[in-house]
């Protein structure tokens, strides 16, 4: 079964790993996402090697139409973040879980 | 920014701590995302995001070129959603942190 980690378990591996206090292990966890939102949010991009590249994309306003009643709606200019992975970790996930026997 | 400037950042704001220790915590914390997401867990940071793999089946594909039939393996591609928050900070005015 699939299990989720959270900053919890992020704050555990830092403690472990680093040796300050859990308190301030959950502090620094805290400290790096929040550079990297702070970052993203002047638009800027944040690029971690081997694991990937977090930017910032414009979109622009368009008419959307809402499914269920197909009312049209306008939908403003928003800025969205895309995430791009490495090829590390595109191969390093494919290489934990790709099955032995593959189709050729 | 990338990793090292990252890095810097952290250490300039956190004045105690060795550039060293530093490092460790951003890789532990990728490396940490990572591993999750190599035995395919997601991983739920509130405010900020949630990364999980996402299964493509094998196919068959075609060269474009010559219109050939390739068979594709199966794939896990890493995927990245945006939090709510973070999602809502990017469409506000900068001059609020």
């Amino acid at each position: 079964m699939t299990k989720t980690i959270t900053r919890a378990d992020l704050t555990e591996a830092v403690y472990q790993e680093v040796g300050l206090s859990r308190n301030e292990s959950a502090q620094l966890v805290e400290s790096v996402l929040e550079e990297i939102s702070a970052c993203l949010t002047t638009g800027e991009s944040v690029k971690v090697s081997s694991f990937g590249s977090f930017s910032v994309r414009h979109k622009r306003a368009r008419m959307g139409r809402n499914p269920k009643t197909g009312e049209e709606v306008p939908i403003n200019p928003r800025r969205v973040l895309v995430f791009r992975p490495s090829h590390v970790l595109k191969e390093q996930i494919n290489k934990s879980l790709s099955k032995p026997a593959t189709i050729g | 920014m990338i990793k090292s400037e990252l890095i810097a950042r952290l250490a300039e704001a956190n004045p105690h701590l060795y550039q060293r220790d530093i490092e460790r915590i951003v890789s532990t914390i990728f490396d940490k995302v990572a591993g999750a997401l190599c035995k395919s867990d997601r991983v739920e940071l509130r405010g900020f995001g949630s990364f999980s793999v996402k299964r493509r089946p094998a196919r068959i594909g075609r060269n474009p070129r010559t219109g050939e039939a390739v068979s594709v393996a199966e794939k896990h591609l890493p995927f990245f959603k945006t939090g709510k928050e973070l999602r809502k900070r990017l469409n506000t005015r900068q001059d609020d942190t």
